[in-house]
């Protein structure tokens, strides 16, 4: 028998998640079916821009196989969809309707809705629907001057203000003035996986159930019940595999209401599975903005004052997030710098283009690469080192905890701990950087275009308030862990069990965890924001020390043993005192707590506990992003040589599991920054509507990335001291890139503009560095 | 709709009869009319290579193929990778290196990288890179992949 106990947090263990993903068990959106089910086909408007005449369905209802038809007309009694927190008066006018009324906004908008027997005759049918409409001038530009959405509305939903300090009185006495205008560009999360929504009504009991859910399902279930009017025990959301998320995937879209809606029309299961085309019109797009920002700074370059004003591309509406992503923008982009005086505001406007929210990094991408643009930019326009610039401006350790009068989800922004230019200085040197600057440095006097860049960003993670679990030991001695979390690919599961099975003393792979079903757990809050960790790990962490103790306590009375003299190890309590001794397994302990047992005693039955964790205020994980670059003069291409990622965690539960989120995080911000982009025509028309178009990095454009954990400042703000790890891998991406690629072109702030596409590059080689007209 | 054709597929040495339009694709076929939904669909393009299988040993966009055309071949899908209980060592490697998260892409990477590593077992490092190209992963960036693939090529040499 095990007399040492194991531990299983901090250990790079084998993911639970994965024998059935490799043998092909999983069980994806797609793979769900029930009996008698129709299948949904949508028809999407043409149009960027239309008022609708009419739309005509007759033909597609009198095709074979075709069950209904709806336009908006059949649905009056479905409202427009809800944010998720709930009312939000000032924005409700611009929340999409789950099939287009009167007008239609952008291309890809629901306008009708086919229901068939088979996938291939609603698709059949689709087809033959005809929509009769005439156009009206179209908005592609958040920077441009805002239009009408609906008379007496314009396209300007909201003008976001935060900051602090009198930030014109120092801009007006300020020495030097550094002003940029920046440009991050329209991209999103594309997972593999498209959505897909399977939802049924059992009229016997009254229930309806939504399959294909993630993220964030018991959200969801709370927004459907409030949409339906139904109470919460009649609406249940089911998460299987569940294909990537990265914010995009989850939120709450037409489709999901029209599967439901029909589904308790029909009294028949009803099935919609996206296309790869649909999806890039018609799940949530992310990032666009233009930053104007300046920075008053002292001779030494340290920061007065930032004053930003950007223009944040929304899209055609406001979904799920509301306002979200532009007010975290505001919040986050001072980001490690101690900046005096600030002041962020965003115009959250609508375009004629697909509705924006969040997606991995939601925020700290565009600030990121906005804040070191900015900072490169100061260091070049003074003369001074652009290392020696950020370490003269960095949040030092011994401001932490540091508080800032703005807000970040809903939360004031507190750093909670760290030591930022310690970080820095230890990366540079773990990776030489004197030595990478004169190896480029070589290689540029040899005539080939190379260069390094970095970035500095603080990130948020751990979203509370709050997050409940409960563990169960079976008499079989397995212990099931319950939580209100999500999977999305993260390794949830073994993070989860990994967690429990430390603070009980099983081994992590007897413990079975359940996620994203609301019919086992009242609340959850899912996984998002970097918060699962955080957040459900926490409670995990105090349900599974409730029963801990409450075996012991058991154990104490059966084994006539002190509670200090015994422990659990490997499912099995054990006197410390005598390693050899007796010892009772937990399934013997979880018998003896059946509620028929004498044995209970005045105890509450059953070997199980709730475990409840609470956080004031997020936590912020921290790092630096350094990257190498190559370009092709020629053809303007970059070839990412080299990335290093160094990253404050606080504490790793899982180091291989964070490491893989790093390196993922990173791919997809090399997408955001040389790849990646959602481009229209002046009419509206999407043109990036396939793969071939709309290029995600390949293993060929993506490199091996390092990355240096480090443990150093755990987090204050929860008992195992962790930092979430979902997305710093995105977050300095665009910063880093573009700053090694001015570095190897030689033209200090040239890039102004993600994606830097060949043809952005090369028009900048042919203008010397100068912004070329757009 | 069009007239239903009957076809048999042979799917991991296992035969299916089923009547399918000609329009109908290998992949919906394999999934929704075989019940074999480890094959997943991910562009129907062509790009992503999410539902590639093995074909007479060739790796094959299932996606861009009708049902018709693969009657009587001799169809490989990741349900039939492993040895009864006993993985394929891809299989293995790609559990051991982390080299999946969501798992979606999963299976194409699997049939691509053993079609490949089949029919040529020595192929280089560099080769192997230009064929683990032509498929799309969203989460793990890549680098875990290209491990447990090399991995098992290096074994497959040793041997």
């Amino acid at each position: 028998m095990a007399t040492e106990k194991t531990t299983w947090i901090g250990r790079s263990v084998p993911r639970l998640e994965d024998p059935p993903l490799v043998t092909g068990r999983g069980r994806f959106a797609a793979d769900i079916n029930f009996p008698g089910q129709l299948h949904m086909r949508v028809v999407r408007s043409n149009h960027a821009h239309a008022k609708i005449l009419s739309i005509d369905i007759a033909a597609a209802r009198a095709m074979p196989g075709v069950y209904a038809a709806w336009t908006a007309a059949d649905i009056p009694e479905v409202s427009p969809i809800d944010f998720r927190e709930g009312r939000i008066e000032k924005l409700e006018p611009y929340r999409q309707p789950v099939l287009a009324k009167g007008r239609v906004r952008y291309v890809g908008e629901p306008v009708a809705v086919i229901f068939a027997e088979d996938a291939y005759a609603a698709e059949d049918a689709a087809e033959a629907v005809t929509v009769d409409v005439e156009e009206l001038p179209v908005l592609l530009g958040a920077d441009e001057p805002p239009g009408e959405f609906e008379p007496g509305r314009t396209t300007e939903v909201a003008v976001l203000v935060q900051g602090y300090g009198d930030v014109d009185a120092v801009f007006r006495t300020a020495s030097k003035v550094v002003a940029l205008d920046l440009v991050v560009g329209r991209h999103s999360g594309v997972p593999l996986e498209t959505r897909g929504a399977i939802a049924r009504y059992d009229a016997s009991r009254d229930m309806l159930e939504l399959h294909g859910a993630a993220k964030v399902p018991h959200r969801n279930r709370e927004s459907l019940a409030r949409m339906f009017g139904r109470s919460l025990a009649s609406v249940h959301l089911f998460e299987w595999h569940v294909g990537g998320g990265f914010g995009i995937r989850g939120e709450i879209y037409p489709e999901d209401i029209l599967v439901c809606v029909a589904a308790m029309r029909f009294n028949r299961p009803v099935k919609w599975i996206e296309d790869r085309q649909e999806h890039l019109v018609a799940a949530n797009h992310s990032r666009q903005q233009r930053h104007k920002v300046r920075a008053a700074v002292d001779a030494e370059g340290r920061l007065l004052a930032l004053d930003d004003t950007f223009f944040h591309d929304q899209g055609a509406y406001v979904r799920t997030h509301a306002t979200r992503v532009p007010m975290m923008t505001c919040g986050i982009l001072p980001g490690p710098y101690r900046v005096p005086a600030y002041r962020a505001t965003g115009h959250v406007r609508l375009t004629n283009k697909t509705p924006a929210a969040t997606y991995r990094s939601p925020g700290r991408f565009e600030t990121t690469f906005v804040r070191e643009r900015l900072m490169d930019a100061i260091a070049h326009e003074l003369g001074i080192d652009r290392i020696e610039l950020r370490r003269r401006n960095a949040v030092r350790k011994e401001d932490m905890p540091y508080a800032l009068p703005l807000v970040v989800l809903g939360d004031e922004v507190e750093y909670d701990s760290g030591d930022y230019v310690g970080l820095l200085d230890k990366l540079l040197a773990h990776v030489g950087w004197d030595k990478l600057q004169a190896d480029a440095k070589r290689r540029r006097d040899a005539g080939e275009a190379v260069g390094v860049g970095l970035s500095m960003f603080v990130e948020k993670s751990g979203l509370g308030p709050t997050d409940g679990t409960r563990v169960t030991v079976d008499t079989t001695g397995a212990v099931e862990l319950v939580t209100g979390g999500a999977s999305l690919g993260q390794g949830f599961e073994t993070v989860m069990a990994q967690i429990c099975a430390d603070s009980l003393g099983v081994d992590y792979q007897r413990v079975r965890v359940v996620h994203g079903r609301t019919d086992r757990i009242e609340h959850g809050i899912g996984a998002h924001a970097s918060r699962a960790t955080v957040m459900t790990g926490s409670a995990t962490q105090v349900a599974a020390l409730k029963v801990r103790e409450k075996a012991l306590d058991v154990a104490a009375e059966l084994m006539q043993a002190p509670v200090d003299k015994l422990d659990i190890i490997d499912g099995r309590v054990v006197r410390t005192d005598r390693p050899s001794g007796p010892s009772i397994g937990l399934g013997e302990i979880a018998a003896g707590l059946w509620p028929t047992r004498k044995t209970v005693g005045g105890r509450e039955p059953g070997l199980s506990a709730e475990g409840w964790f609470h956080s004031e205020h997020q936590t912020y994980p921290y790092g630096v992003h350094i990257a190498v670059v190559k370009v092709d003069r020629e053809t303007g291409g970059v070839t990412v040589e080299r990335y290093i990622v160094g990253y404050d965690i606080g504490r790793a539960i899982n180091p291989m599991l964070v490491e893989g989120q790093i390196v993922g995080g990173f791919a997809q911000g090399l997408g955001g920054a040389i790849l990646e982009e959602f481009v229209y025509d002046e009419r509206g028309q999407p043109l990036s509507v396939t793969f071939a178009d709309y290029l995600l990095p390949t293993v060929r454009e993506t490199p091996p990335v390092e990355v240096v954990l480090y443990e150093d400042y755990r987090s204050t703000r929860n008992p195992l001291g962790i930092k979430g790890a979902g997305e710093a891998g995105v977050t300095g991406v665009g910063g880093a890139i573009a700053s090694a690629i001015d570095d190897a072109i030689g033209m200090p702030g040239a890039v102004t503009r993600l994606p830097v596409t060949p043809q952005r590059l090369k028009a900048l080689l042919a203008n010397g560095g100068r912004r070329p007209a757009t | 709709m069009t007239d239903k054709v009957e076809i048999s597929l042979k799917i991991n040495g296992r035969e299916h009869r089923v009547a399918v339009e000609p329009r109908r694709t290998l992949v919906d076929v394999i999934r929704e009319d075989c019940g074999q939904t480890g094959t997943h669909i991910g562009c129907e393009h062509g790009v992503c290579g999410a539902c590639t299988v093995s074909i007479d040993g060739e790796p094959v966009r299932s996606c861009l193929m009708f049902a018709v055309q693969a009657a009587g071949r001799d169809i490989r899908t990741v349900e039939g990778l492993a040895n009864g209980n006993d993985l394929h060592p891809l299989q293995k490697a790609f559990m051991e290196h982390h080299a999946l998260q969501c798992g979606f892409c999963t299976p194409g990477f699997l049939m691509l990288a053993s079609s490949v590593l089949e029919r040529e077992p020595n192929i280089s490092d560099e080769d192997l890179l230009d064929v683990l190209s032509s498929n799309l992963c969203r989460c793990t960036g890549y680098a875990n992949i290209v491990k447990a693939v090399r991995a098992v090529a290096a074994q497959m040499r040793s041997r």
